[in-house]
């Protein structure tokens, strides 16, 4: 059986499943059944400064996206960091870390932007024994309104100030967690490394609106009769952290920083994906809050079998495996031809390849007498486009070329490796 | 062969040979790896679910489920035989209409339950065709246990106590072990030897010798085993069969529906067995559903299941009956035999209508003959070859010396389901682990 033993940045948990700070984590009484349903660990719901705690609103704080199963793949939410008072958060923390010592307990942070509040909490949280900190640099809704949150993220200077007086005032491990709502991740990153940061975590939610009441005409989640903008999160946002981390873990200015990956992660599956594009371990809110705590075991048993069938001793041999494999389009082989291919016996004959090719990209199927559709190699361009939309899971498949072999749409034969920087048409390459 | 299902008497081969093995080819056949990904789509992954609490082996259902759905049907396996071994039989056995998919919930709210069985199957024959058997023995522990009755309860007994280190020695009568999976459950709900494989796949634990063609109270007995033996289970099931009290059930013809399966179990051509034109099988449960399925399978003419109370009270479920009516077989309810006429072998079965009153049922003297050449009992087992010093209590094994458990049919508590009795093999075996413990 592979080891799911992981060492994040010297914090030991059991598994790579941390809860992400998020509502499975605002209390003791949760985290204590996370823990015994087998979570590796837990981000805290994040603390704010002492004093009055933040309120949250009294109506609804989660909207959703649904499939026509009413699975549920994306939530979005106008909560704000704990409404619950620092003493009691802390005192809890410490209960709870006292009788979970293999499981990894992280504290988030979000205070205002200035080194006394810093200083402060940090100096709160000192006898807790948790094993690090996490920078709530993501929040992009009410906290950002106040100068924190995504609006601190959104700023890279921030960022690495902030970073820097939490490594100076504290020994504990840092974790700072990156918003998405920004142009391009690697700032915010980059920022974090210079500022000492020991790894990033990623992704917080997304901005968004899920849905408007067309009868009310109001964004939802509705507060008598006005909505705001929420954090995305859930399956939907995978793929955007999916890029964003593998951004950082290929960056020559950020690669080797340690990553936590965060986003949609639901199955061991999700969580396998983040590893292998660098991420040491991941975060799951939605899955959790939809499912409950007990789709660990899932995760768990899952990411085992796979480590197994992969001849993996354990998660350390995943982590990265992907990362040199995410090039920039310029670097892709422009001589690697497929063709699409359709397997008559599996075709239920739907037509829709045919629509999707025939109307919106090469007309390169043709319908023939009873409903049989051939893909004419001669026009198909490879696009995938019909793979992605038949309905039969590997019926259309594409098919590689081999060298040599005279591609019939273009008359030219399968070349060696070759791509954009090299290419004829590329006028810089033209210009020389 | 020219005989047909009009062919009068006992006689083989009233089907062609194809038509007589796409009759006994799988009646729920499994499910491919996309047609699964949809079924298993389906789980809600209930919290406390209640699929779990009707299962008698509590199998986690949800998570089983939710690992098909993410690819891992080898960890699904796992999950399903960490609690039930047998889970590969079971999957394919159980009444799940009355048990797990009974209270799916979306059984409850769409009358469409997740098809759990037909999962369960997906995942148990993925695994085992892989080869996997996930679990490995403990150290030994120099103890050693007795197990009489290969059937599920002591196989599951037996898989478990090996598991903890014990060696355990299983006695059967019978010349293959597998018990009711190998002599008793309907031939299309457990196609190509599947019994025999399982029980081989079971052995992989290590530390089980089986010993066949041995029987309790004959060759071996209670006090022989003790003094061999640590500690001694008995799945001995039900080895006798009721009696139909009626004149005339001596005939030739007449015979008990649980050995017409055994036989039918063991025939490897099912066109060499012998079946008549006119079955008249009187009971009310699975046995009287299966007997009869089978003798129409085979090509009898007219099958007739007679039962003595309403059709509600029957012990076989709607789905079993409604399988038992689609495969032509009818169902007369509300009747019990009278007499067994013929000469020298059955001609027909004299049925009295019986009214179910608060005083018990009655016949209400009003009668009715059927044509029959062959008639198969199914009214109920009994326990035989209970050894001395085990207290019996509604017919059932109740108490027992010590240092001895048992399980499965022979004992109370529960259906007599294959399932039930896993469930209790496995829960003795921990009892025992624990008592040899000390
Ligand atoms: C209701 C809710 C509250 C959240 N609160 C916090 C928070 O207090 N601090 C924080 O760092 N992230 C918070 N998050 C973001 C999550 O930690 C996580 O980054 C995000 O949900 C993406 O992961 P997921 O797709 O697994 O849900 C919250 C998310 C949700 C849904
Ligand atoms: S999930 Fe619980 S707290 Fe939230 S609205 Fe429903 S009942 Fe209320
Ligand atoms: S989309 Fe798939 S199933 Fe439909 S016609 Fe095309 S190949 Fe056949």
């Amino acid at each position: 059986m592979a080891n799911l033993t992981t060492d994040f940045i010297g914090i030991k948990s059991p598994n790579p499943f941390w809860l992400a700070s998020a509502p499975p984590t605002d209390k003791e009484y949760n985290v204590r059944r996370a823990f015994e349903a087998g979570w590796g660990g837990v981000v805290w719901k994040t603390l704010g400064s002492e004093g009055p705690p933040v309120v949250n609103v009294n109506g609804p704080r989660y909207g959703a996206v649904w499939g026509a199963d009413r699975r549920l793949l994306g939530l979005n939410n106008i909560e704000l960091i704990t409404d619950r008072p620092l003493e009691v958060n802390l005192r809890e923390i410490k209960s709870v870390k006292r009788d979970y010592k293999d499981r990894a307990l992280i504290i988030s942070l979000m205070v205002p932007c200035d080194e006394q509040s810093w200083k402060d909490i940090l100096h709160r949280i000192e006898d807790t024994e948790a094993d690090g900190v996490e920078l709530n640099f993501g929040c992009p809704h009410g906290m950002a309104e106040r100068g924190m949150g995504s609006a601190v993220g959104q700023v890279p200077e921030y960022i690495e100030m902030v970073t820097r007086w939490v490594k100076q005032h504290s020994r504990m491990p840092c974790i700072v967690k990156l918003t998405p709502n920004i142009s391009d991740i690697r700032k915010p990153a980059e920022a974090a490394k210079r500022g000492g940061a020991d790894a990033v975590s990623l992704i917080n939610t997304i901005n968004s609106i899920t849905s408007v009441n067309l009868d009310s005409f109001s964004p939802e989640p509705m507060i008598d009769g006005k909505g705001t903008h929420g954090g995305y999160c859930g399956p939907a946002v995978k793929p955007i952290a999916l890029n964003m981390v593998a951004e950082i873990a290929r960056s020559p200015e950020t690669h080797g920083l340690p990553i936590s990956g965060i986003g949609g992660v639901t199955t061991w599956r999700d969580a396998a994906e983040f590893m292998a594009l660098g991420a040491g371990n991941v975060q799951v809110c939605t899955a959790a809050m939809t499912y409950g705590f007990k789709i660990v075991q899932e995760m768990i048993s899952g990411l085992s079998q796979y480590l197994d069938e992969k001849g993996m001793a354990s998660t350390a041999d995943l982590v990265g495996r992907a990362v040199p494999n995410v090039t920039d389009w310029q670097f892709l082989n422009l001589n690697y031809v497929t063709k699409a291919q359709i397997d008559q016996d599996a075709c239920i004959k739907c037509g829709r390849c045919y629509a999707a090719c025939e109307d919106t990209s090469h007309q390169a199927i043709a319908m023939k007498p009873g409903r049989v559709f051939e893909v004419m190699d001669d026009e198909c361009v490879a696009c995938n486009l019909c793979v992605n939309v038949c309905p039969v899971e590997n019926c259309i498949t594409m098919v590689e070329m081999p060298k040599g072999a005279v591609d019939p749409r273009t008359q030219t034969p399968v070349g060696d490796y070759a791509n954009w920087t090299t290419h004829p048409n590329n006028p810089s390459v033209a210009a020389e | 062969m020219t005989n047909s299902p009009l062919t009068p008497g006992i006689v083989p081969s009233r089907l062609p040979a194809d038509r007589i093995a796409r009759n006994f080819a799988d009646h729920t056949p499994p499910l491919d790896a996309h047609e699964a990904l949809v079924a298993a789509d389906r789980c809600y992954f209930c919290h406390d679910a209640p699929c779990v609490t009707a299962c008698p082996t509590s199998i986690d259902i949800p998570l089983f489920i939710r690992q098909i759905a993410t690819g891992t049907a080898e960890s699904a396996a796992t999950t399903i035989w960490t609690q039930n071994i047998l889970g590969g039989m079971c999957a394919r056995v159980c009444p799940t209409e009355t048990l797990c998919e009974e209270v799916c919930v979306r059984e409850v709210a769409e009358g469409k339950p997740v098809e759990i069985g037909r999962l369960q199957r997906f995942a148990t024959d993925t695994a085992m065709a892989r080869g996997l058997h996930p679990f490995t023995r403990a150290a030994p522990t120099g103890k050693t246990v007795a197990v009489v009755g290969a059937g599920p309860a002591g196989m599951a007994c037996a898989h478990r106590l090996a598991l903890h280190g014990h060696d355990v020695v299983v006695y059967e009568r019978r010349a293959k072990p597998g018990g009711l999976n190998e002599y008793g459950i309907a031939s299309y709900k457990t196609t190509g030897g599947f019994a025999r494989r399982e029980v081989d796949w079971l052995l992989q634990i290590g530390g089980i010798t089986i010993k066949t063609g041995v029987e309790l109270g004959r060759d071996i007995s209670l006090d022989g085993l003790l003094a061999l033996h640590d500690a001694v289970f008995l799945g001995i099931g039900l080895g006798g069969v009721n009696a139909l009290r009626a004149s005339g059930e001596d005939k030739a013809g007449v015979t008990d529906a649980v050995d017409f399966i055994a036989e039918l179990r063991q025939t490897t051509d099912l066109t060499t067995l012998p079946i008549g034109r006119d079955v008249v099988v009187i009971g009310g449960g699975m046995t009287a559903v299966d007997a009869a399925v089978q003798s129409k399978l085979l090509g009898a003419e007219n099958v007739t299941i007679v039962y003595r109370r309403g059709q509600e009270k029957m012990g076989a479920s709607t789905y079993e009956q409604e399988h038992a009516t689609s495969a032509g077989v009818r169902i007369i309810c509300n009747a019990a035999p009278v007499a067994v006429h013929g000469n020298g072998a059955v001609r027909e079965v004299e049925f009295g209508y019986m009214a179910d009153t608060p005083e018990g049922l009655k016949a209400t003297g009003e009668t009715f003959r059927l044509k029959a050449d062959q008639v198969f009992k199914a009214i109920g087992q009994t326990l035989t070859g209970a050894p001395d010093g085990a207290a019996l209590e509604g017919g059932k094994i109740a108490a027992l010396p010590a240092r001895v458990w048992a399980g499965g049919d022979c004992t109370g508590g529960g259906e007599d389901l294959t399932v039930t009795a896993v469930a209790q093999g496995r829960d003795a075996a921990e009892d025992i682990h624990m008592f040899l413990r000390g």
